[in-house]
């Protein structure tokens, strides 16, 4: 550990572009999926544990149109509009019923739906660890000491697009306003005519052609595995837990933040601590927020 | 206890000291049922009694498991050795240091994981509804990885626990009767627990824990009793478990968050949640499918699990326990209160 620090800081700290470059594309990823959840927790008060799994799906849909002979990249269109009806429907079929009841029995209908999905997939695809060679340059820099792959910039300015659009898709359009006010207050909304059950139709479904989009981009920058998707899952989780739920700022930064700690965990500790680097991080922050709550606290002992 | 219980009662031990005899090829399967029948029973402690939906349980039972197997080894030979051979070297334990071993190890498993939990809850129970859920799964999933890196134990790659002396039979029925035996521990504490003031207690954290907390119940403190009391026979079966599966590891045998983590919270909502008989119905029935469709559906046993769960929960919430009870409540001893509706009748019509 001493020698990985070290290494980092005194003898190669060039080794820190590298390791800020990872995070920031990894990041991007996180970002995207933590957006989707915190937009669908916000707006429809759902918790959805299969966040991972539609990020894994979208890369798979990607992967078998590369095997069809589509460049990824041009994929990522098809993709986001099969992922979007694909939401639409398990919408319908699932969250439609969990949608006013216990806020834990959406995390456990999700759960269902993530482990039906996981399964499939691997029926399907194999559990085979895959990867979609995307044919760009890699660049180097700092003497060979930092290699920038063509794709990860690629992906990265993506999924700074994809982002921007929704921000300014959320801000500006009547469905992103109708979307905003029925997070405010469902009742309120449905008053003024908005017809608030597709309104959460919809949501769910940006949600998961965001993930979608995100999944292509995963499956050409890193790898793609039926049973990957609980991960992300448990990182878009800790991103809106971390950053405050209705705080989209943050967890775009967040996101980015956890991309950065899992790579410098990775380097110094070990790549067994790397997973669990995101659930360190929930959990000090969630006890972090209690320490600085228990002043306003009175209890009885 | 009225005497349709009573013959219940009978009926289960009659059936249960039968199962290994007249089926011997599934004593193991009917051991994991009894170990998920205390999973259930003990997790509806906290989810169905007092509200707090915990997903991170199994930690306890993966703490258990090493706390045991450090114990049992650690009392005759050096721990990292034994662990660093990966189970090439099988010292011989003898019969006596073999059943002291375990008998402590799964008493100190059990202890293990009251304690651990007691300081869990000094920061867990802050955090309340989803929050809870999600702070413990992160327990859950934390501890995998985490007992993964320590070589002392074995790390990634596992223990692989001391041989049962004696035969394989003698050995499945010994870990089937401990099951049994833990099981029906919990379910006799569980049953004495809600039929006391401690019961009502935890009903009244489910139903409004800041009233509660006005009406003087010291809540931290019921909720630690009520997360210790599970903790401590996740702990002991635990142990059990890891002993009688003969080799542990964590991720997969030790803190399988993803499957038995949430097997446990699905068999309680199958069964009814929040009633005594309601987790151990949803287990059976729960254990009879995931058997059923592994044997007969092989490759979409995960599959079907994900249908039913789904299934369960978004069209079948309240589960068997819960349908019966509104369908039936005289049996149940509920006196459904009709005085307001009749009120209300009376107003409507004047």
């Amino acid at each position: 550990m001493l020698d990985n620090l070290m290494l980092l800081f005194v003898w190669a700290p060039v080794m820190n572009v590298q390791m800020i470059l990872e995070g920031v594309f990894i990041g991007a990823v996180f970002a995207l999926g933590a957006y989707g959840l915190a937009l669908v927790w916000g707006v429809m008060n759902v918790k959805n544990l299969a966040q991972g799994d539609f990020i894994i799906m979208g890369g798979y849909l990607a992967f078998s149109m590369h095997q069809m002979g589509i460049h990824p990249l041009l994929a990522l269109p098809i993709v986001i509009a099969f992922m979007f009806m694909y939401g639409w429907v398990v919408y319908l079929a699932i969250i439609k019923r969990v949608i006013d009841q216990d806020m834990f029995v959406s995390l456990l209908a999700t759960f269902g739906l993530s482990l039906l999905m996981q399964q499939v997939l691997n029926l399907i695809y194999g559990p085979e660890v895959q990867i979609i060679d995307s044919h760009l340059p890699v660049y180097d820099a700092f003497d060979g000491f930092v290699t920038i792959p063509a794709v990860k910039l690629v992906s990265l300015g993506l999924a700074a697009g994809l982002a921007l659009v929704v921000v300014i898709f959320m801000k500006t359009s009547r469905t992103g306003q109708a979307i905003r006010a029925t997070a405010q207050d469902p009742r309120a909304a449905r008053v003024l005519g908005i017809d608030t059950n597709r309104i959460y139709a919809f949501t769910f479904a940006l949600n998961a052609a965001i993930c979608g989009a995100a999944g292509v981009l995963v499956s050409v920058i890193w790898v793609i595995q039926p049973f990957y998707g609980i991960v992300y899952s448990v990182r878009s989780f800790a991103i809106v837990t971390a950053a405050g739920l209705g705080n989209l700022p943050a967890v775009i930064g967040t996101g980015f933040g956890l991309g950065l700690i899992e790579q410098y965990t990775g380097i110094i500790l070990g790549a067994e601590y790397q997973v669990a680097a995101a659930v360190v991080m929930l959990l000090t922050v969630l006890i972090w927020r209690q320490i600085q709550m228990r002043r306003n606290r009175q209890v009885v002992r | 206890m009225s005497s349709n219980t009573l013959l219940l009662y009978i009926g289960i031990v009659v059936s249960a000291v039968a199962g290994p005899l007249i089926f011997p090829e599934y004593t193991q399967q009917m051991a994991v049922l009894w170990v998920m029948i205390l999973m259930a029973s003990t997790w509806d402690t906290l989810g169905g009694q007092m509200g707090y939906n915990s997903l991170g349980n199994i930690t306890f039972f993966g703490a258990g498991m090493y706390i045991s197997a450090i114990i049992q080894i650690a009392m005759f030979y050096d721990v990292a050795e034994y662990t660093a051979s990966f189970g090439a070297i099988k010292p011989e334990f003898t019969d006596e240091q073999y059943f002291t071993g375990l008998a402590l190890g799964i008493v100190g498993g059990g202890i293990g994981a009251l304690i651990l939990s007691l300081f869990f809850s000094l920061f867990m129970f802050g955090l309340r509804g989803p929050y809870f859920a999600i702070g413990t799964l992160g327990l859950a999933v934390a501890a995998g990885q985490l007992t993964g890196t320590i070589d002392y134990i074995g790390g990634g790659a596992g223990i692989s626990m001391p041989f049962f002396p004696g035969d394989i039979e003698v050995r499945s029925v010994f870990f089937y009767g401990l099951c049994f035996v833990l099981a029906a521990l919990a379910h006799i504490l569980l049953r004495w627990l809600y039929s006391t003031q401690f019961g009502l207690a935890i009903n009244a954290i489910r139903d409004d824990e800041d009233k509660a907390e006005a009406m003087g119940i010291p809540t931290l403190v019921y909720k630690q009793v009520g997360w210790g009391s599970a903790a401590l026979f996740m702990g002991m079966i635990g142990a059990v478990f890891g002993n009688m599966v003969g080799f542990i590891e964590p991720v997969e045998v030790a803190f399988p968050a993803p499957t038995f983590g949430i097997f446990m919270v699905a068999m309680a909502l199958l069964g009814g949640k929040g009633t005594l008989w309601g987790p151990v119905l949803g287990a059976f029935l729960f254990h009879v499918i995931k058997e059923a469709t592994w044997t007969y559906l092989l490759g979409w046993q995960w599959v079907a699990l994900g249908l039913i769960l789904i299934i369960n929960i978004v069209y079948f919430q309240q589960g068997i326990m819960g349908w019966l009870q509104t369908r039936y409540p005289e049996k149940f001893g509920i006196t459904v209160d009709t005085s307001d509706r009749d009120d209300a009748d009376a107003k409507a019509g004047a």
